[in-house]
């Protein structure tokens, strides 16, 4: 928490940027990939104890489907795009024109939503990467469908070493009709963070 | 009746008939000890293997297995419990991410598994249940009435040890 209470409001303001820039490059994709128009609402960039972070996907036991993917470079963090269920299963009604949203998990539909959010976190990193001049690239990619508190747990391991407090820079998107909502989560590795406000040129001189 | 509830690197002790409850573990392990004379029960929701993982101070100690279980013990003894008449059960330490194979951090729930068992056999407390391991997240409860232990999962409802 000592190390977070170093963030000044325009550290915030910066981190807001990034989530913003990321998101907005991933909505455009998605409302490419299903030909519907994408809204976002303003980034959340929050410090919270961990117990908490699940909370803004409905709480610990919350089953969600998440593809996850750790990014790596010179900024390595923690990603996650994050459906609840009703809203994957209209993601995967929408791309396969199907007649009625699929209410079964199939190989392919986990192999779709798998693309997908790849797909995303791919032009979610890549926009990032352009605005800051970092190197960063995706790992393989990995989808679960379990209990929101158990899999962004696995974010949060890495903070755990260092402190009992997450920052997470999350965007809420929605589809046009409201059928399909969802979590963009970036969750830098504490060491990401001057990495990352210098390459914007913003001074920050907390040493982690 | 009184649940308590447990956040991830928390500890938490109840006595009969009161309940102890964690939610959401994925790699992170539930260790429940339990004194069945006494009736205490106790839970640790443990986040990493070693202390000598944290960088800095360790600022809580519910959070490494080998700091939560002896710290679990003190608290259950402040409430009359005995080590001696104390049995363990241990769930969680899932990979919840198949693929990212063998680094590290991301067999961390085997890992967690293991650190927990050799700080029980440190303790000289016997494990005599475990549901560990495999891919899905859990949910558990412990009636500190009965000694059970009821744990959810989402694809493979509810069962009992």
């Amino acid at each position: 928490m000592a190390y977070f209470a170093k963030f000044g409001e325009i550290q915030f303001d910066v981190l807001r940027e990034i989530g913003n820039i990321g998101s907005g490059h991933a909505a455009t994709a998605l409302s490419k990939l299903i030909q519907k128009e994408i809204d976002m609402k303003v980034p959340q960039v929050k410090v919270i104890p961990f117990d908490q972070v699940a909370d803004c996907v409905g709480g610990a036991e919350a089953v969600v489907v998440t593809v996850f993917l750790r990014v790596e470079g010179d900024t390595p963090g923690n990603m996650f795009f994050i459906l609840d269920v009703a809203s994957a299963q209209h993601l995967i009604h929408y791309l396969t024109s199907s007649d009625k949203p699929v209410e079964v998990w199939g190989e392919m539909e986990a192999s779709a939503l798998l693309e997908i959010g790849n797909i995303l976190i791919g032009s979610y990193l890549s926009s990032l990467a352009d605005f800051t001049g970092l190197n960063l690239h995706p790992s393989v990619p990995a989808l679960a469908i379990d209990m929101a508190g158990a899999i962004l747990s696995y974010g949060l391991i890495a903070l755990g070493r260092a402190g009992d407090f997450a920052l997470t820079i999350d965007t809420v998107f929605l589809e046009g009709n409201d059928h399909v909502r969802g979590n963009f989560f970036l969750i830098p590795d504490p060491e990401s963070l001057p990495i990352l406000f210098r390459s914007l040129g913003v001074p920050f001189d907390g040493d982690y | 009746m009184e649940i308590i509830k447990v956040g991830m690197a928390g500890l938490g002790v109840a006595r009969a008939p009161g309940r102890l409850r964690t939610t959401g573990l994925g790699s992170c392990v539930g260790v429940v000890l339990y004194d069945h004379v006494q009736k205490v029960a106790g839970m640790a929701h443990v986040m990493l293997p070693e202390s000598s993982l944290a960088k800095g101070e360790i600022e809580s100690v519910g959070k490494y297995a080998d700091t939560a279980i002896p710290h679990l013990i003190q608290l259950m003894q402040k409430e009359g419990a005995n080590t001696r008449n104390m049995v363990a059960k241990l769930a969680g330490g899932a990979q919840m991410f198949s693929f990212l194979g063998n680094n590290d951090t991301m067999r961390i729930g085997p890992r967690n598994v293991e650190a927990c068992k050799q700080a029980l056999r440190n303790a000289r407390i016997e494990v005599v249940a475990e549901d560990t391991g495999g891919n899905c997240g859990r949910t558990i409860e412990f009636d500190a009435e009965n000694g059970l232990l009821q744990i959810r999962t989402v694809n493979q409802g509810v069962k009992e040890v």
